[in-house]
């Protein structure tokens, strides 16, 4: 092996990925232009092979029906999805994702977006499943036959996501004109994955999106484990695993938010043989229930549903996460400084424990 | 030469250490950079006698491989602050983030509040390199992994989590140089393998109270009531464990 010439005086390139989400707990609307900023001034985390976001109240006229985004190469593909979509769901709308023509962004996918329900007992196939499982069964269907991708699911709610820095995909998917309650975003590409518009961040199914500074290298186990629920992992990358995985243990499994950082964070089992008797048997049967389900490697995630924000930490604290409280409003970034830039007077600034979810519930 | 104010409100971190850099060479010993948040690498590889007030939250790696400038954070400080530093002296008004005084090999680095997660691992000393690191506040784990050298003082009284444990797990983990001294002491479970805490000794509180006079100045506190609790020292149990594996005695 040699060193390559002049390896002193090389740019290096020095991106790591960069999250930052805000909640209001009074659901008041914060415009785009605050994680636009926040992402923006991150810009140096990233480095232009993906970028995204995720809002919610942002489809308030449709709130009762599941917004699907779908992305696809050529029309053939996003015709194909849509006949899916037609033959499962009322579809009540069916538009283009508003875009602009952006200068950096090349090749775009066609995006679309459609509001449906669920037809009741007419359905073509799946009819022991229930609502929720028969949305998620239609996302995999249209994700492994189609070519086309089913970006965001949820309701009343959407990802945003491509290839390229995140203030230019902002940009073109004219979020400065969206309004919501939570958001996140993220850039940097795909962990072990060429950047590509379906392997951006956020990950979604349902109302659960996810945004994630790191590498899941239990990747392998974890996508096994789901498949063995009905989850189909067609996104070539590691977080969509994380998405699923919340999906099964928390909506299915029942789990709260809590236990569910348990299973992704467990405790180490020296601190479970401290534990007393009772403690140490549950987190004993937790983890091996759930060993499938553990994320092993660096994370810094934040999870959100229509209802909370989450941010969680690898146990020891691989990745950077501060969050910070002002007013109404609570955020988590990977740096404090994107924070200031979008509101620089905070209340109180901190960095959560390693392994120890921070979840900020929006108030009924 | 007369202080240097830049208002580093929206300028990129590279033409903000261009300008500072420009300066430094041009003769200027003084510098106060007003709204500064998030611009990396500020002041470092910086040599000479040069002091610096910032105002706002400097970004990553403030300081690296600093050798010999002063600088003053009024607000918290994030990651790898003092990352490889040489010579001089940071103290940040508030809290700092991950990877605080990474394999810093002299000089000094005081944080009024919490620190993060990895701080001063691989720190080392050589001769008159002695590298010292005070935290006011508390810590998070694998403080001091893997140090070579040099001092941590940990205060864990002005903190923002105080249900919290003074350090994290892992503390000082596959030391085998310097010391880290902890007021008030520590649970001995919250140690690296092999490590445990004794009493700190006559010649450990000298050092210990010429810092806390200094830190006590440096943020307005009373030196007597952060020495008005005894120390633990946690040192390595083994010295340069591999210093004969490639040259046997």
């Amino acid at each position: 092996m040699k060193a390559p010439q002049r390896y002193f005086d090389f740019e290096k390139d020095i991106s790591g990925c960069g999250v930052f989400g805000v909640i209001d707990r009074k659901r008041n609307l914060i415009p785009g232009s605050m994680p636009i900023s926040a992402m923006c001034s991150m810009h140096d985390r990233g480095n232009g092979l993906g970028g995204g976001f995720a809002a919610y109240g942002i489809y308030p006229h449709h709130a009762d029906k599941y917004a699907f985004h779908i992305m696809a190469d050529d029309q053939a593909s996003l015709d194909a999805a849509e006949t899916i979509l037609k033959d499962h769901f009322n579809v009540h709308a069916a538009q283009p994702i508003p875009t602009r023509k952006v200068m950096a962004i090349k090749n775009p996918p066609i995006v679309w977006r459609y509001f449906v329900t669920t037809t009741g007992k007419r359905r073509p196939r799946w009819k022991e499943l229930s609502e929720e499982d028969y949305v998620v069964a239609v996302v995999m269907f249209i994700n492994k036959h189609t070519g086309a991708f089913v970006f965001s699911s949820g309701k009343n709610m959407g990802a945003f996501k491509g290839v390229g820095f995140p203030e230019d995909i902002a940009d073109f998917f004219r979020l400065d004109e969206y309004s919501a309650y939570i958001w996140t975003g993220h850039n940097r590409f795909p962990t072990n994955t060429p950047g590509w518009w379906g392997g951006a961040h956020p990950f979604t199914i349902l109302d659960w999106s996810i945004v994630h500074n790191g590498e899941i290298s239990s990747y392998g186990i974890n996508m096994r484990y789901l498949c063995e629920h009905d989850y189909e992992c067609t996104l070539m990358t590691d977080t969509e695993v994380v998405a699923y995985l919340l999906d099964l243990l928390i909506r299915k499994h029942g789990l709260t938010k809590r236990e569910a950082s348990w299973v992704f964070a467990p405790p180490f089992w020296d601190e479970i043989d401290r534990m007393p008797e009772e403690q140490k048997r549950a987190f004993t049967a937790l983890r091996m229930t759930y060993g499938s389900a553990l994320l092993n490697g660096p994370f810094a995630i934040l999870v959100a549903d229509s209802n909370s924000l989450m941010g969680l930490n690898d146990r020891i604290k691989l990745r950077p996460l501060v969050a910070a409280e002002a007013g109404d409003m609570t955020f988590m970034s990977s740096e404090e400084s994107s924070i200031r830039v979008v509101c620089p007077q905070l209340d109180k600034v901190f960095a959560p424990k390693a392994g120890e979810p921070f979840i900020v519930e929006v108030e009924a | 030469m007369e202080k240097r104010i830049i208002d580093a409100q929206g300028v990129y971190y590279r033409e903000l250490n261009q300008q500072v850099r420009e300066a430094a060479a041009a003769g200027t010993k003084s510098f106060e950079i007003v709204n500064v948040n998030g611009q990396r690498y500020i002041a470092s590889a910086l040599e000479g006698d040069i002091h610096f007030i910032l105002r706002g939250v400097p970004g990553q790696d403030l300081a690296a491989f600093m050798r010999g400038p002063s600088i003053r954070v009024e607000g918290n400080a994030q990651d790898g602050v003092g990352n490889t530093m040489d010579e001089g002296h940071i103290a940040v008004n508030g809290m700092a983030g991950d990877v605080i005084g990474y394999a810093m090999r002299g000089g000094t680095i005081y944080v009024k509040e919490d620190v993060g997660y990895r701080v001063g691992i691989h720190m080392k000393a050589y001769k008159e390199k002695f590298p010292v690191i005070v935290a006011g506040g508390k810590a998070g784990d694998f403080l001091g992994e893997y140090m070579a050298g040099g001092a941590i003082i940990l205060l864990g009284m002005f903190t923002g989590k105080p249900d919290a444990p003074i350090a994290g797990r892992t503390l000082g983990a596959g030391m085998h140089g310097g010391a880290i001294y902890i007021r008030g002491g520590v649970d001995e479970r919250l140690l690296g393998p092999g490590l445990h805490a004794e009493p700190a000794d006559q010649a450990d509180m000298n050092l210990i109270k010429m810092h806390a006079q200094a830190f006590a100045n440096e943020f307005a506190l009373d030196a007597a009531s952060i020495l008005s609790q005894p120390f633990v020292r946690v040192k390595p149990f083994s010295h340069r464990p591999y210093g004969n594996m490639y040259v046997p005695t």
